[in-house]
């Protein structure tokens, strides 16, 4: 076995350009796309939760078809599927003098999509672990539902579902890398790319490994933080356990 | 106008094949302190969750205020209302229930001013001010930036007293206020009651403080198996009670 240790070890304390704009839109991607799921999520989750038999079919049905079907697929459907229907086509924007790309938009929607139906399913165990207690008190003080979802019971679920977000954005790091496959040069394309230049497999594969594990390391370092100074220092009853055994 | 600000009549409910209420007469005059007791099951929580529309009703109708609750007469014919509608006039029934519900993610002031700066438009400054002379009112002035799960149950109780009171209700109903309790606390939230019975709050109580109903109880009511059995003066459901279940009853709470 040979291992290039000097290639390695630059690659890795000095990455060219090219791969540190690769970490950069990895995330970019990253962190929109969850901002993006979140919101989607949210949207979803009510839907779900709704007395409204429309709402709730459309969002059930759109959580079914996502979560029933690959990333990748949904990724090159959304990018490459839908222009050659003639249905959508994703061009360059050009914004304050920063272009955005075509197949970014594309990739960062589908990991949204994407995200926005696991988000739903993380949301709703969230609402369904607050006490109904919770619930009936808002009600019979005269809250509307959405007052008593944005006052009582969403600021309760959120802290019951701090953790199983944080585990999706640690998801949603990694799940960048599926958007090589629509030209976006997010990490792992750049270090193929490299690579088809040197054939330097296992060191530059061992780098790009090691930065990935590098950012999720930053987020679960982060989220340990978010839960000792958000999540515990304030007493509640809400117990995180209950989402994570709703969790899949 | 009505004498009543309550005024159920011929209530019918069902949990799906079971009738939980059944043909159910229920008035409350202004002022009127009406203590509802019963075995366990009878009814009791459903009657109250009916009265601000918790529960859908099947047969008969709900009124508070002169006002159908939970739904609107149209063309002689009985429609469910709007959630709007329904949430505008739960405003004036406060509700306090066994197990306090309390909200958790926000502290003892919010929790009493939450609903009257949202619902009613006062004030933040002057929604503080309110709450903390109704904490004064409850016996627990220093409590103010306490989180519910820092607080013993009477504690939470009294300050679930408050936060109904709050939104300057026409009548509260108690659902077995003092029944998760333990023994030492009941009867600071029992005083409170007391106290605000004298104040000339209309309250409709279920309990098993006979000591209580004894007391403060303009009127007795009995419930058994969905139906009101009997209904008089304390004195009289006590001292000569007509129904063989209240006898039963009384005698299996008293001894
Ligand atoms: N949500 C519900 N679903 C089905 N049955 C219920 C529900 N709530 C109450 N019941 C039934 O209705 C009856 C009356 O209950 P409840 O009003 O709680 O009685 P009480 O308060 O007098 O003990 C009981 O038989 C109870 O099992
Ligand atoms: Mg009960």
């Amino acid at each position: 076995m040979h291992f290039d240790w000097p290639y390695f070890w630059a690659q890795l304390l000095t990455p060219s350009l090219a791969f540190l704009n690769g970490l950069g839109l990895t995330v970019v991607m990253a962190v929109s796309a969850q901002l993006l799921g979140f919101v989607f999520g949210l949207i979803l989750a009510l839907g779900r939760l709704s007395t409204n038999r429309v709402a709730r079919g459309a969002a059930g049905a759109y959580i079914w078809v996502v979560r029933g079907t690959p990333l990748l697929v949904q990724i090159v459907f959304i990018y490459n599927g839908l222009a050659a229907a003639g249905i959508l086509d994703f061009h360059d924007l050009h914004v304050l003098g920063v272009t955005f790309a075509g197949n970014l938009q594309a990739g960062i929607l589908a990991l949204a999509i994407n995200e926005a139906a696991y988000m739903a399913e993380i949301y709703r165990a969230g609402i369904s672990a607050v006490d109904r207690g919770q619930f009936e008190a808002a009600k019979a003080l005269g809250m509307p539902p959405s007052m008593m979802m944005r006052h009582v019971v969403l600021p309760q679920a959120f802290r019951i579902i701090l953790l199983p977000i944080g585990n999706q954005f640690n998801i949603m790091l990694k799940n960048t890398t599926l958007v090589s496959v629509i030209g976006v040069s997010e990490m792992l394309l750049v270090t193929e790319t490299i690579n088809s230049a040197t054939f330097r497999t296992f060191e530059l594969y061992s780098v790009v490994a090691i930065y990935f594990l590098l950012l999720t390391s930053l987020w679960n370092l982060f989220m340990a933080w978010v839960e000792r100074h958000f999540a515990l220092s304030r007493p509640n009853s809400a117990t995180p356990q209950a989402a994570l055994v709703l969790q899949e | 106008m009505s004498e009543f600000l309550v005024e159920a009549t011929e209530v019918e409910k069902w949990f799906g094949p079971i009738k939980v209420l059944d043909r159910v007469d229920f008035n409350v005059r202004r002022g009127e302190v009406v203590v509802l007791i019963g075995p366990s099951g009878s009814g009791k929580t459903t009657l109250l969750r009916c009265i601000n529309h918790l529960e859908h009703i099947q047969r008969g109708r709900i009124a508070v205020n002169g006002v159908l609750i939970g739904y609107r007469e149209r063309q002689g014919r009985l429609v469910p209302d709007a959630e709007r509608n329904i949430a505008r006039q739960r405003r004036d029934v406060g509700m306090v229930f066994q197990r306090f519900n309390l909200f958790n993610n926000m502290n003892v002031l919010s929790n009493i001013s939450l609903a009257p700066r949202l619902l009613r438009g006062t004030r933040p400054a002057e929604a503080e001010a309110e709450a903390r002379a109704l904490l004064d009112r409850v016996g627990l002035p220093d409590k103010a930036e306490a989180y519910p799960a820092e607080l013993s149950g009477g504690q939470q109780q009294r300050i679930a007293i408050a936060r109904a009171l709050a939104m300057q209700p026409a009548v509260l109903l108690f659902d077995e206020p003092t029944s998760a309790l333990d023994p030492e606390m009941v009867g600071e939230v029992l005083g409170v009651m007391r106290d605000l019975a004298r104040s000339g709050m209309t309250m409709v109580v279920v309990t098993h403080e006979m000591g209580f109903a004894r007391q403060v109880a303009d009127r007795v009511v009995v419930m058994a198996e969905g139906r009101i059995i009997e209904t008089g003066v304390p004195e009289a459901v006590f001292s000569a009670p007509e129904h063989p279940k209240t006898r039963a009853l009384l005698s299996a709470v008293l001894h």
